[in-house]
């Protein structure tokens, strides 16, 4: 009796630390960007962004430019647009209601709490001098979420789902962070080695929190080829994507094991893909044959393994085979998560 | 001094009328108002925090609202809970053998103390569940029973909820703030805990499980997180360490019920349902509920699972049958009711009418079939109009209405305003019934906010208290 998992908890509890990890993860993202842009001048910066989650027609329908404010409106407090934060802690919180039979009673007041202030902001907390702290607090509003669950969440079944949900995001946000590199730092391979390109791959790495490990690991400089290496395939960086589909791999095998789940093979075997692919190349293969083609790539996996947990324990219905999955959707193209 | 210049002339106080509330009292007159003030308003910031909310949806909005909490308590006695709980075991006792009764042998039809139109043709009256059998003919697995206090403090029921009472997890909710932000007001005072309403309640819906099921898998059945009491099912659903379900998470196969589960299908033996008759079925009830589960009804009329409150209760809390509650008492028990009716005209019959249209100025009517005290007029503060109205619809469908004298409910002290003043309040105690009934000590004491309002219902400006039940 106590084994047994819902199959609609399961995926909420999936999709709960999703929505906290992309909160996260986007407020790096903007935040880096935010550094990023007082190096330059003119808006196509902050275009990239929107360009980055392919959503420019509902910016646009909503704003005439991609200036700062516009585009920090709509992914910061927009509760209008999905894909904003304001969006993303308000389903992790109505995940986090539903769930709260089995999560601790600390996880759902912080994220209660959390989603209550994210509400209340505005444009007017957006102004240059408010963001930088605003960037910090949401981060740590969702490390606090992670530290709560850590100490206090059960570990059964609905622990695995939570993590799986949890690294498979982040491998999906590291390449898009990585993404804005593309669209940003090389826009011409000539700029390559540029003073400007390595404060802004710097900026990139802090925002990462990876900056000192990647010090200790490459004493000597800050090259693209191994700030994209460091992020894409090094195997003891909590963001890189191989350690998120690593530990997403050993999660899946113990859940199955542990209880008997004989379903979720088709999840194992696109994980089991996804690491082979990362193991099976270096960067400077992965820079030749091109950065972007290979992040996208890496999504469209993360998104077949997304429905194929979906379908292998939430639920979903199979989808019909072959239809191209987009690369960038923030919210999956296939069955609907619980709230969106 | 918070109480030295509250006054509640005319109407029994919960408070400075009990002797036994004394000791509260004293602690009480140690605080000041600003600091009562201050907690309160904590309190409050923290039930928002807790997400102790109901929602409230508008066009567009869902606004999530607090039930509003007042910190002072209300005080019962052990001699006055003594009442309220023999008495309310009594009248769930009856309100089951009732039940059993109208769906097997109909004994009390036949024998004329209830007239069999009212049961019969009753909206709630369900058919389907005629000679259906169930475990300790518990139908009324948990009841919440309204009672009022007049102006000598005599106690007097007002209302039987047997279909899906609610409000249970505010009462527990309460306590818990109430233990926080008053320590020094409850140091002391010998309170019976009420922390035992989960087990209570998984182990009477245990002990009704099907006799097949050697460890019954438990549920509670929600209609989901857009229900407006959908706090409460998770509560109770935290309280009994079992899965919260939705109607979609549910299936039935060769009548027996499933859970979908990530390992596949998984039984399920009893459920606590909080979906009304309704919506539990699409094959029997209403077709388009997308709540509900297609085949339920077949498993459980087959014994495959268990259905708390049963099906088909509803035909016996309802205001007309009310009426005949202390005769339904004397003819299954063959006792005098402990706790009393109100007393109560029923304008199906002539007399109930006649004596009803005469006295509209002095009576409330109320519609049989309404909750949460909608469609009631108050006769002593109706305008001219409001009683014509009143009267039109009565002599439109007598049948639909009941009427009563108008009690001066019992006030109990609250936080209003910046000072303490006087405010009507009724108790819902909860029962639990297994094999046998247990009641919660205390209950839900709603309070109504605004000055003079009789009305205490949540919907209407209704707020709610901690309940003590003292030693």
């Amino acid at each position: 009796m106590n084994d047994t998992l819902l199959a609609r908890s399961a995926d909420a509890l999936f999709w709960l630390a999703r929505y906290v990890e992309r909160a996260e993860d986007l407020a790096r993202i903007l935040d880096v960007n935010d550094t990023f842009s007082r190096d330059r001048t003119g808006g196509q910066n902050w275009l990239s962004i929107v360009q980055l989650h392919a959503e420019e027609e509902a910016f646009f329908a909503r704003h005439s430019i991609a200036s700062a404010a516009n585009v920090l409106g709509f992914y910061v407090v927009d509760p209008t647009n999905p894909s904003s934060i304001a969006s993303a802690a308000r389903a992790a919180r109505e995940n986090a209601r539903t769930l709260r039979p089995l999560i601790s009673t600390e996880m759902w007041v912080q994220l209660n709490m959390f989603h209550t202030r994210m509400a209340a902001l505005g444009p007017a907390d957006l102004a240059p001098g408010r963001l930088s702290p605003l960037f910090a607090w949401i981060k740590e509003a969702c490390q606090l979420h992670t530290g709560i669950t850590e100490g206090t969440f059960y570990r059964d079944q609905g622990w695995y789902f939570y993590q799986l949900g949890r690294y498979l995001e982040r491998a999906d946000q590291t390449t898009r962070l990585l993404d804005i590199k593309y669209h940003v730092l090389l826009p011409d391979p000539r700029d390559h080695g540029s003073p400007i390109d390595v404060s802004q791959w710097n900026a990139l790495l802090r925002s990462a929190a990876g900056y000192h490990a990647y010090r200790r690991l490459h004493a000597t400089g800050i090259t693209p080829r191994q700030v994209a290496g460091f992020l894409l395939l090094n195997r003891r960086f909590p963001r890189s994507v191989y350690l998120c589909v690593r530990e997403a791999e050993l999660l899946l095998a113990e859940l199955k094991a542990r209880y008997g789940l004989r379903r979720g093979n088709e999840a194992a075997e696109q994980l089991d893909g996804l690491r082979a692919l990362l193991s099976g190349v270096g960067i400077g293969e992965i820079l030749v044959q091109g950065l972007h083609e290979f992040l996208d790539l890496v999504q469209q996996r993360l998104n077949l393994l997304g429905e194929a947990l979906g379908t292998g324990f939430f639920g979903y219905a199979p989808r019909p085979a072959a239809e191209p999955s987009s690369p960038f959707p923030v919210s999956p193209s296939g069955p609907p998560a619980p709230v969106q | 001094m918070i109480l030295s210049d509250y006054r509640a002339p005319g109407y029994y106080c919960e408070m400075t009328d009990a002797a036994a509330a004394a000791p509260v009292r004293d602690r009480l007159a140690a605080l000041s108002i600003d600091a009562l003030h201050r907690r309160a308003a904590a309190a409050e910031a923290e039930l928002y925090n807790l997400g102790i909310t109901f929602t409230v949806y508008s066009d567009k909005d869902a606004i999530d609202r607090i039930l509003p909490f007042d910190v002072i308590p209300r005080v019962l006695s052990a001699p006055e809970w003594h009442q309220i709980e023999t008495g309310v075991i009594q009248r769930v006792a009856a309100l089951n053998l009732l039940l059993d009764d109208i769906y097997h042998g109909q004994r009390i039809l036949k024998d004329g103390v209830l007239p069999a139109d009212l049961i019969l043709g009753h909206a709630q009256f369900r058919p389907e569940m005629q000679g259906v059998d169930l475990p300790y003919g518990t139908y009324v697995h948990i009841c919440g029973t309204d009672i009022i206090r007049d102006t000598d403090g005599s106690f007097l029921v007002l209302e039987d909820n047997a279909r899906t009472p609610s409000g249970v997890s505010y009462v527990i909710e309460n306590r818990h703030m109430m233990l926080r932000a008053f320590p020094d007001l409850v140091d002391g005072v010998a309170l019976r805990p009420i922390d035992s309403y989960g087990l209570q309640l998984l182990a009477a819906l245990r002990e009704t499980a099907p006799r097949h099921a050697a460890d019954p898998a438990v549920v509670l059945l929600s209609p989901g997180s857009y229900n407006s009491a959908f706090f409460e099912h998770v509560f109770l659903a935290r309280e009994m360490g079992v899965p919260l379900v939705e109607g979609r998470d549910l299936v039935v196969e060769d009548e027996r019920v499933y859970m979908r589960t990530t390992s596949g299908l998984a039984p399920v033996d009893a459920i606590y349902r909080r979906i009304n008759d309704d919506f539990l079925d699409p094959e029997v009830f209403r077709p388009d509920s997308a709540l509900g589960v297609p085949g339920l009804m077949r498993a459980y009329r087959a014994g495959n699972v268990s259905l708390a409150n049963a099906v088909g209760t509803g035909v016996a809390d309802d205001k007309a049958v009310y009426a005949y509650m202390p005769r339904i008492i004397r003819y299954y028990l063959g006792q005098d009711p402990i706790l009393p009716n109100v007393e109560t005209h029923l304008c199906r019959e002539p007399e109930g009418l006649a004596y009803t249209l005469d006295h509209l100025d002095s009576l409330v009517v109320k519609p049989v079939g309404e909750a949460g005290g909608y469609g009631i007029t108050i006769g002593p503060r109706a305008s001219r109009a409001e009683l014509g109205a009143c009267r039109d619809r009565l002599l439109a469908d007598p049948a639909n209405y009941i009427s009563q004298p108008c009690i001066s409910l019992s006030v109990s002290p609250t936080l209003v305003d910046g000072h303490v003043a006087p405010r009507h309040v009724d108790l819902r105690p909860f029962a639990i019934t297994g094999a046998k009934t247990w009641l919660l000590p205390g209950g839900l004491t709603r309070v109504a906010l605004r000055e003079g309002s009789l009305i205490v219902n949540s919907s209407q400006g209704g707020g709610s208290k901690d309940t003590w039940v003292l030693e």
